[in-house]
């Protein structure tokens, strides 16, 4: 194709600000009703069902609309200083902060430990191999990713269940008695890591399909060379794996946060009622059942912000460090 | 480098390297057992969740691990007639394949335009649309409620499936971008020196040149806009509109021990053979988009 005379060989190149197959050509009405219909109606859809609602909750955030009344009264800051000090949200935050640390965090170390069983965990006569039969493994791990999140949040509220559940069942099987009624949701102190199990338990599964990818783009000399200056495979883990997909980890760490932070579905059907003395009560909770069950909108939407906030927080933090690491690390390499 | 390595020899002296075949094989059989053990933690559930789908409420309670005495298809029936998922399953089969042909259509037309046509301002809509995969769906779900009000397709299926059509959107032209922006530039001016119009090219040229990038977001999306909760728990409260995961959550909320749980279990399982499904069929492509696109 690129035979055609006076088309010159378009390197290609992702993410460029402008992309090599645009064309600027004349706007002929051919063109003009194309772009206007393929973009014209999508767009205004998009800004009236995501953007414009984003917009509005900033708004209602300053009113103490009820939801019901045809006015919206401005209270100004008021609902956030009412937030301030209201213990229950106050605590979701908290547990919802927990989530944000927790969940990312023994995701990721689990997903990559498994990563690299995979790629280079195999038997090794020569090159570094995969580990064969890695393909089964794969498939399995990422099902919990395909299944709904409410029906993962259903059957691990039967798994926890405390006289008929499956984790009891096999505790006791395995002899540890004291567990044969132990209510792991019913619980204070264990309620929330219970959450925190089932959230990394469906996710593991797919950073490890992401990360496996990842590993597998890292050239395989740098690998070979670690190999023969005698590193073992947990050196080559954590300093040649480790660094050369920082992006990916990144990026995942990213979604991973984004939702920790949100986690609604699961609790739904774990904790609806934000669980013993309200140990698993997270924002968006608060939020479905400020808006929804007390029809308080305003505060409601103020609470929204707030998650907003930090979410946009926690991503800027994240990329921010991670580029001011990668920075250094290029200088040291440098130097 | 070499900084590196000397405090990975501190830090880590349980793991000596071993070089002989028999230390690879260790190393081999390790790998195996822990994955093994992780397949295993996945499979459990699931596999504990078919069984108990089969059993009477009090097999459940008196017997957890052991198989039924008999095999109860009754909880099934009961299930998709009863407890409505027969219904739920309808209207999501409904809901999720006009979303996402929807979605489909104005994903891959507008980012076919975005990728390939200069004008002013693009770059713009290019932030605007992306960004709408960064802010949380919480905060829109208050005053959204409200728009469909207004709109007048509150409680509705067209509500359902403009919403889910639409926050599904920004993913859709975000990963459709860089696959239009790769399509050879020649192809098209060759179409149109033969006189196809841009409308005509787009349609019988490059978007079936866009195939596998339209068939791996059709198949993520798929699956996400069938685990979707949140939009239908707050958009649809109308219980014969409801789909199968609110349908479900609401199974399982009932009050006490009235629920028959060996129903809630046969939802459960049907909930999941559509996504299974697709994902046995498609897994390998599955698993590449996630690979491709989760990576920028």
């Amino acid at each position: 194709m690129s035979a055609l005379p006076g088309t010159p060989t378009r390197v290609t190149g992702r993410g460029a600000s402008r992309p090599p197959a645009a064309t600027r050509k004349r706007w002929t009405f051919d063109r003009v009703s194309l772009v206007v219909v393929f973009l014209g109606v999508p767009v205004a859809l998009y800004l009236l069902f995501v953007l414009y609602p984003f917009t509005q909750a900033a708004w209602y955030s300053l009113t103490s609309w009820s939801g019901f009344t045809s006015t919206q009264e401005f209270i100004g800051l008021e609902n956030y200083q009412r937030l301030l000090t209201d213990g229950l949200f106050l605590q979701a935050v908290g547990n919802s902060l927990v989530l944000l640390l927790v969940v990312p965090a023994v995701t990721l170390v689990l997903s990559f430990a498994l990563a690299c069983l995979l790629t280079f965990g195999g038997s090794s006569t020569g090159a570094v191999r995969g580990l064969s039969g890695s393909s089964f493994y794969r498939v399995v791990s990422f099902f919990p990713y395909v299944v709904p999140a409410i029906v993962v949040g259903i059957i691990f509220g039967r798994v926890y269940d405390p006289s008929a559940g499956l984790l009891n069942g096999v505790l006791t099987g395995l002899g540890l008695g004291r567990f044969k009624d132990f209510a792991w949701l019913g619980e204070p102190s264990t309620a929330l890591w219970a959450v925190v199990v089932v959230i990394v338990w469906s996710f593991v599964g797919f950073y490890m399909v992401l990360f496996v990818a990842s590993i597998r783009a890292i050239p395989a000399e740098i690998f070979e060379a670690a190999r023969i200056d005698g590193a073992g495979r947990f050196r080559t883990a954590v300093f040649i794996a480790a660094p050369g997909i920082a992006g990916s980890l990144r990026t995942a760490y990213v979604y991973l946060g984004i939702f920790a932070l949100d986690a609604f579905v699961f609790l739904a059907a774990m904790n609806p009622d934000g669980g013993p003395g309200n140990s698993t009560l997270v924002i968006t909770q608060q939020i479905f059942s400020t808006a929804f069950k007390e029809g308080r909108f305003g505060l409601a939407c103020a609470m929204g912000v707030v998650l907003a906030v930090l979410t946009f927080a926690f991503t800027g933090l994240v990329l921010g460090v991670g580029q001011a690491l990668a920075r250094r690390n290029a200088r040291g390499a440098r130097a | 480098m070499s900084a590196d390595t000397r405090v990975a020899t501190t830090a880590a002296p349980a793991r000596p390297e071993r070089r002989g075949p028999s230390g690879e094989r260790t190393v081999a059989v390790t790998s195996h057992t822990v994955l093994g053990i992780w397949s295993l933690l996945v499979l459990l559930p699931f596999a504990w969740t078919v069984v108990s789908s089969f059993k009477t409420n009090r097999e459940i309670f008196a017997s957890p691990f052991s198989l039924p005495s008999e095999w109860r298809y009754q909880n099934y029936v009961d299930a998709w007639n009863t407890a409505g998922i027969g219904s739920y399953f309808f209207n999501s089969v409904v809901v999720v394949f006009s979303a996402l042909v929807l979605t489909m259509v104005m994903g891959a037309m507008s980012a076919y335009v975005l990728a390939r046509f200069d004008f002013r301002g693009r770059t713009v809509l290019r932030y605007l649309i992306v960004a709408g995969l960064t802010f949380p769906v919480f905060l829109a779900v208050v005053p959204l409620f409200f728009i469909l009000q207004q709109v007048g397709v509150l409680n509705t299926l067209p509500g359902l499936i403009l919403s889910y059509a639409t926050y599904a959107y920004p993913f859709t032209v975000f990963f459709l971008l860089s696959f239009f922006e790769e399509l050879p530039g020649e192809i098209a001016e060759a179409a149109s020196i033969d006189g196809a119009s841009e409308w005509r090219t787009f349609f019988q040229v490059m978007l079936p040149m866009a195939g596998p990038g339209m068939a791996a977001v059709a198949i993520l999306n798929f699956v996400g806009l069938w685990n979707q909760f949140l939009l239908p728990v707050v958009l649809n409260s109308d219980r014969s509109n409801y789909v199968l995961t609110q349908g479900l959550a609401a199974f399982a909320s009932q009050a006490g021990y009235d629920v028959n749980f060996g129903a809630l279990f046969a939802g459960a399982v049907m909930t999941v053979v559509p996504v299974l499904v697709v994902y046995l069929v498609f897994q390998r492509r599955l698993q590449g988009a996630v690979s491709a696109g989760g990576l920028k």
